[in-house]
C-alpha cells in the first residue's frame, strides 16, 4: 500500500522548512499544501486543534505536529535513506539538545530584532549573536553538525538563515561579520538541493517582514 | 557502578523528580546531589555551562542536560522496562504530550502559582482548558502510556505539584470535581513505589512556594 503523505505548510515558516528538508532529503514523496494563516483550513483545524498551527504532517490520514517532533518522526519510519539522527545514543541526546536549544532560543530572539526597537533590540541581537557563536562552537571544524553529512541539528537550525537577511536589515546589523563560520556552514547546505528547494529567498522573507511589519504597525 | 551514573537535582524541581523517577523505574543505580539554586556548584556549572541548570545527568563523566533529552537516552542505553513506545507514530505522539505539558501546562500552572487576583483568575481558565485537554488523552487507559507507566506518565506527574502548589498560592486548579479522570491516574500512580520515592515532600514544598510568592511580591513593589 503506498504511503499518503500531505504537508500542511507556510512558505516562510522555518518550522515547514524543517520538514520540507527531511522529506527531501529521504527522497520521501508527499503532497505541499499551502496555508493561509489569517484563513486557516478545516483540514488544519481537525488535524492539530490543540495548537491550530503549522507544519502538520498527516501521514496515512493520522496527523504529526511540531517540527523537532515530525523530523524525528520521518527519521524513525524511513530510517534506511539519509539517516539525520546519530545511532550512537549519547551524540543523539547531544543532537537533540541543541535542537532544543535552537527552537527555544533562535526564533524568540529573532523576532525581538524584527518588531522591537531601541535598547530592546539590542539586547536581542547581542544575545542573538551570542547563541550562534555558541552554536559556531559546537559545530567546530566539522562541514555539518551531522558530521560529515547532513544532520538533525542542520535541519533544524539552518531554515533561519533564509530569516538572517530580515534580521541584518531591521537591526541594522551584519550577521557574517560576527559568525563567519555559522554563515560559511549554511552556505555549505544551501548547495545541496534539499535545502536549496526547501528555502525561501531571503530578499522574499525580507519582503515578507516588511508586510508583516506594516499590518502589525512596527515601525 | 553507581559513580557511573550522577544527578544533580533539586527536591522541588518537577523536572529534577522526573529523571529521578525514570531511573528508579529502570533499577538504575545512581548517586544523587542536591544543589542549591542560590548558590550553584562549580561541578554543575561546568557541565551544564549553556543553561546552568538542574537535572543535570553525569554519565561516565559526560553530561546530558533538559529533562526530555535525558528521558530518552535513559530509554535508549538501559533497554531494560522501556517507558516510550516502540512505534513510531506513538513515540511522536508521546513527545507531542510532554511538549504540551513542559511549553503549555506548567508555565501556565507557574503563572497560577505566582500571581493574584484577576491575573490568577484568567491563569486558572487556561489552566482548566489545558488540563481537560490532557485529560482525554488518559481516557480508556490505566495510564497516558497505556496499561503500565510510562514516558509520558513520568513526564506528567508534574501534577502532582499541582496540589502543594494549589493550597499555597490559595488556588487549586485540579480538583477531584473537575478533573476525576486524572485524579484516579494520581490515585493509580501512588501506588508505584518508585513515584512515592520521588513525590516532593507537600508540606515542605508549601513552605517554598509561600516563600517564593512573597519574595516576588516584595520585588514587585
Amino acid at each position: 500500500m503506498a504511503d499518503e503523505l500531505v504537508l500542511l505548510d507556510f512558505w516562510p515558516s522555518p518550522f515547514g522548512m524543517r520538514v520540507r528538508i527531511a522529506l527531501a532529503e529521504k527522497g520521501i514523496k508527499h503532497e505541499y499544501r499551502e496555508e493561509d494563516l489569517r484563513n486557516k483550513s478545516a483540514l488544519l483545524l481537525q488535524m492539530n486543534p490543540v495548537h491550530k498551527k503549522i507544519p502538520v504532517l498527516i501521514h496515512n490520514g493520522k496527523p504529526v505536529c511540531e517540527s523537532l517532533i515530525q523530523v524525528q518522526y520521518i527519521d524513525e519510519v524511513w530510517h534506511d535513506q539519509a539517516p539525520l539522527l546519530p545511532s550512537d545514543p549519547y551524540q543523539r541526546a547531544i543532537a537533540r539538545f541543541w535542537a532544543d536549544f535552537v527552537d527555544k532560543k533562535i526564533y524568540e530572539l529573532g523576532r525581538k530584532i524584527w518588531t522591537t526597537k531601541g535598547e530592546e533590540q539590542e539586547a536581542g541581537k547581542k544575545e542573538f549573536i551570542e547563541c550562534l557563536k555558541l552554536l559556531e562552537g559546537e559545530l567546530g571544524d566539522k562541514p555539518y553538525f551531522g558530521g560529515e553529512n547532513l544532520g538533525y541539528v542542520d535541519v533544524v537550525l539552518v531554515p533561519f538563515y533564509s530569516w538572517f537577511l530580515a534580521y541584518e536589515k531591521c537591526g541594522n546589523f551584519s550577521i557574517e561579520a560576527e559568525c563567519p563560520k555559522l554563515i560559511a556552514w549554511a552556505k555549505r547546505c544551501l548547495q545541496k538541493e534539499s535545502v536549496s528547494k526547501s528555502l525561501p529567498d531571503q530578499e522574499k522573507v525580507y519582503g515578507f517582514v516588511l508586510q508583516l511589519k506594516k499590518i502589525f504597525g512596527i515601525e | 557502578m553507581a559513580e557511573e551514573v550522577k544527578l544533580f537535582g533539586m527536591w522541588a524541581s518537577p523536572f529534577s523528580r522526573r529523571v529521578e523517577l525514570a531511573l528508579k523505574l529502570k533499577g538504575i543505580p545512581y548517586e544523587y546531589i542536591e544543589e542549591d539554586l542560590s548558590n550553584k556548584s562549580p561541578s554543575l556549572l561546568k557541565y551544564n555551562p549553556i543553561h546552568k541548570k538542574v537535572p543535570l545527568l553525569v554519565h561516565k563523566e559526560k553530561p546530558l542536560a533538559e529533562s526530555l533529552v535525558i528521558l530518552e537516552y535513559l530509554d535508549e542505553t538501559w533497554k531494560n522496562n522501556p517507558i516510550l513506545p516502540q512505534d513510531p507514530y506513538e513515540r511522536a505522539m508521546a513527545r507531542f504530550w510532554a511538549k504540551f505539558i513542559d511549553e503549555k501546562l506548567l508555565p501556565t500552572a507557574a503563572k497560577v502559582s505566582h500571581s493574584t487576583g484577576k491575573e490568577q483568575e484568567q491563569g486558572v481558565e487556561e489552566v482548566h482548558q489545558q488540563l481537560k485537554i490532557l485529560e482525554n488523552e488518559l481516557k480508556g487507559k490505566e495510564f497516558f502510556a497505556g496499561q503500565s507507566i510510562g514516558y509520558l506518565d513520568i513526564v506528567a506527574h508534574v501534577l502532582f505539584w499541582f496540589y502543594s502548589a494549589g493550597e499555597a498560592s490559595g488556588v487549586n486548579a485540579l480538583t477531584t470535581e473537575k478533573f476525576p479522570i486524572i485524579y484516579e491516574w494520581i490515585e493509580k500512580l501512588i501506588k508505584i513505589d518508585a513515584v512515592n520515592e520521588c513525590r516532593i515532600p507537600k508540606e515542605k514544598h508549601q513552605d517554598f512556594i509561600r516563600l517564593r510568592r512573597e519574595s516576588l511580591k516584595s520585588a514587585s513593589k
